[in-house]
């Protein structure tokens, strides 16, 4: 820990110091504004990206040093770190923002009926039509697959974890559970490649595709629902046990109940992480241009997949496609977290 | 929970009948049940290095050129044969070029994303109006809910050229410092590539280092500011000492998510297999993007091959995973004497 610099003198100091007037501090920035614009205006200095950093390092050192002379240096750094502060989240945030704004414009232009209703089966990389109505439904299918493995066998995990681990073996499987969150989505997917694909012989399949999502939703099914496990009060618990109910009813008509909202969250926020998968798809599912409704026999599409496939294209409606899959997804995505937040956000100020 | 479920046995043993009716059996079977599923999580994570083992040594094996020290990646080449008519296969592949690129890659996405990072984490705990705090923290999340390929999508069509103007800038004027600067030309880079993976690792580490912030005891802030310090000097006299540890947790942690990742990347390099360190060059691959590229034209050695470098991409965030562990453990106990 470092010594606190706070010796007598700087207190003094600090104390009998004026302080900027607010007027100044609102001053400081328009002023910063119009001698960015006039800069802008009459140097060959241009670019909204350029003007925002130009303004930005302007304001930084007028105020700073405004603030210096005035107010002394320890208010100066203060003013200076919470302006670097505010900036780090505008600079967050920015990236944010330029994503949601690029993929709605440029998604919007083939936002349409056809792309709804269409495979890519026939349809050439200049074409202006075509659509992803393939890789929707094998997005649905896959995710659906996935979900229907990894909620019952996470939940399951977790409900060892909580209710039955003692000792090694359970410190164990919670120690590995960390392990294989940090698994990268390509590994799941080149495991599922050499296991079911190669070794197994069984060949490409939204199957293939779904246990490879499966593997990479699991850690995230069993953290939520252990926390939400956790949460349940012992005296819940005792009170089953007291009355004569078997470990096994306490757990699934007591436990799991008080805690299946929570779970529930865990799981719409597990689904949304890996809707937007494409790595492991991309070796396991393969990719296809014609609708293939039979998730165990075949390559099949997948949203984020599609988006992929046509992004490598050089041809505008190749790209336009690219994009209107990608605001389809994110779409997808968003409503996701949405319902999870939301119910999360009900949920606590009903508890509250 | 520790107290027995069935305490109270009854005196004579119970015909199977009776232990079906009244639970017995289905209690042990579900109990049974849950074990097995723990089992089998430990089963998935042995399979994975298992297969990926079993279908990596032959290729390996017949591998020509050294795997760890070779750059270029050439698993399915052939080579006329010593009669002078048959192709046999000539196999030569290796990593050294790509384990760079990855490494370097994330390290420069590392680098431009902790410290926003630590500013988001700091301004959401700290700064930000306590009601618009946790609004503020969900937008941040909001960063990690975009799926990797519209963020591949976003560097190439937007940033990549976007980013043109910059990167000509700072080679004017930067070109002595050695990682700055190209080899020639502009377009796809290792910057591009990596600021797409800072944006991409950002509401990890923020959201991890809000949280550590969020812990330093009221106590140790009330105490710096009735010293008179100021803002600033409250957190950097009580909250960045017990945030630390945390944050380096964070930050290996997010390190770890960088090096993984795949579709956006594989998307906004260019790929070549030269060892890329000056960061504006077109160029650069990592060893996920390589996957995504390769595995379309790979043939059988081709596939071993990228399995083989599949599992030095596993083994290294595995080791980089436990390390991140490693320190949020030995972070809590210092941290928490108050």
């Amino acid at each position: 820990m470092t010594t606190p610099t706070l010796s007598p003198s700087s207190i003094e100091g600090l104390l009998s110091t004026r302080r900027l007037s607010r007027w100044v501090l609102a001053g400081i920035p328009v002023g910063c504004l119009l001698v960015s614009l006039l800069v802008f205006a009459v140097t060959p200095f241009q670019g909204r990206a350029d003007f925002l950093v130009f303004f930005f390092f302007l304001y930084m050192i007028v105020q700073t040093t405004v603030s210096a002379v005035v107010e002394g240096r320890r208010r100066a750094v203060d003013r200076f770190v919470l302006a670097l502060v505010i900036g780090a989240f505008v600079a967050a945030i920015a990236p944010l923002l330029s994503v949601l704004g690029f993929t709605i414009a440029r998604g919007a232009k083939r936002f349409d009926w056809t792309f709804f209703t269409h495979s890519m089966s026939g349809v050439a990389e200049s074409d202006n039509n075509g659509g992803a109505y393939h890789a929707i439904i094998g997005t649905v299918e896959q995710i659906g697959i996935a979900t229907a493995i990894a909620v019952p066998f996470g939940v399951l995990v977790s409900i060892y974890l909580t209710e039955y681990a003692k000792g090694r073996f359970g410190r164990a499987v919670s120690f590995f559970v960390d392990v294989m969150t940090g698994v990268p989505s390509i590994v799941a997917g080149l495991f599922i490649l050499a296991a079911w694909v190669l070794a197994f012989g069984f060949g490409h399949s939204g199957f293939a595709g779904a246990l490879a999502l499966m593997v990479l939703m699991l850690p995230t099914v069993v953290r939520s629902s252990e926390e939400m496990l956790k949460l349940v009060p012992p005296s819940l618990r005792e009170g089953g046990l007291a009355l004569g109910l078997t470990r096994t009813r306490v757990v699934l008509h007591i436990v799991v109940p008080a805690a299946l909202p929570g779970i529930v969250t865990g799981i719409m926020l597990a689904i949304a992480r890996i809707a937007g998968e494409s790595a492991p798809l991309l070796l396991t599912v393969f990719g296809n241009v014609a609708t293939n409704t039979d998730p165990f026999s075949g390559a099949q599409s997948a949203l984020p997949l599609f988006v992929f496939n046509e992004a490598g294209n050089n041809n505008q409606t190749a790209i336009d496609r690219a994009w209107t899959g990608a605001l389809t997804l994110i779409i997808l995505v968003m409503l996701l977290n949405l319902i999870a937040r939301v119910g999360v956000a009900l949920l606590s100020s009903k508890r509250a | 929970m520790t107290a027995p479920a069935h305490s109270n046995r009854p005196l004579r043993s119970l015909s199977r009948r009776e232990r079906f009716a009244n639970g017995e059996i289905q209690d042990r079977a579900f109990g049974f049940l849950a074990i097995i599923a723990g089992y089998l999580l430990l089963a998935i994570l042995a399979a994975i290095a298992l297969f990926l083992v079993l279908k990596a040594v032959p290729a390996l094996n017949k591998n020509l050129a050294n795997f760890f020290t070779y750059k270029q990646w050439n698993p399915d080449a052939t080579k006329t044969a010593a009669n002078g008519l048959d192709d046999v296969p000539h196999p030569q592949f290796g990593i050294g070029a790509l384990a760079f690129g990855t490494v370097f890659t994330s390290l420069i996405a590392l680098a431009l994303a902790v410290p926003v990072a630590i500013g988001v984490a700091l301004f959401i705990a700290y700064y930000a109006p306590r009601r618009l705090a946790m609004a503020l923290g969900y937008i941040v999340d909001l960063l990690a809910a975009v799926p990797s390929v519209v963020y591949g999508l976003w560097g190439l069509i937007f940033l990549v050229p976007h980013l043109i103007p910059l990167s000509k800038w700072l080679t004017r004027y930067f070109h002595w410092i050695p990682i700055l600067g190209t080899d020639g030309g502009f377009g796809k880079s290792v910057f591009a590539a990596a600021l797409v993976l800072a944006v991409m690792i950002l509401p990890i580490i923020a959201a991890i280092s809000r949280e550590v912030f969020l812990q330093v005891p009221q106590t140790q802030r009330e105490a710096a500011l009735a010293l008179g310090a100021t803002r600033w000097e409250m957190i950097r006299i009580s909250v960045l000492p017990f945030g630390k540890s945390g944050v380096a947790s964070a930050t290996v942690l997010g390190f770890g998510r960088a090096l993984g990742e795949t579709i956006a990347v594989a998307l906004v390099l260019s790929s070549n297999f030269e060892i890329v360190y000056k960061i504006f060059t077109p160029g650069g691959n990592t060893i996920a993007a390589n996957i995504a590229n390769q595995y379309g034209d790979a043939g059988k050695i081709g596939l071993g091959a990228l399995i083989a470098s599949g599992l030095v991409l596993f083994v290294i965030t595995l080791i980089v995973n436990l390390f991140a562990r490693f320190i949020a453990r030995r972070a809590i106990p210092a941290g928490s004497v108050v």
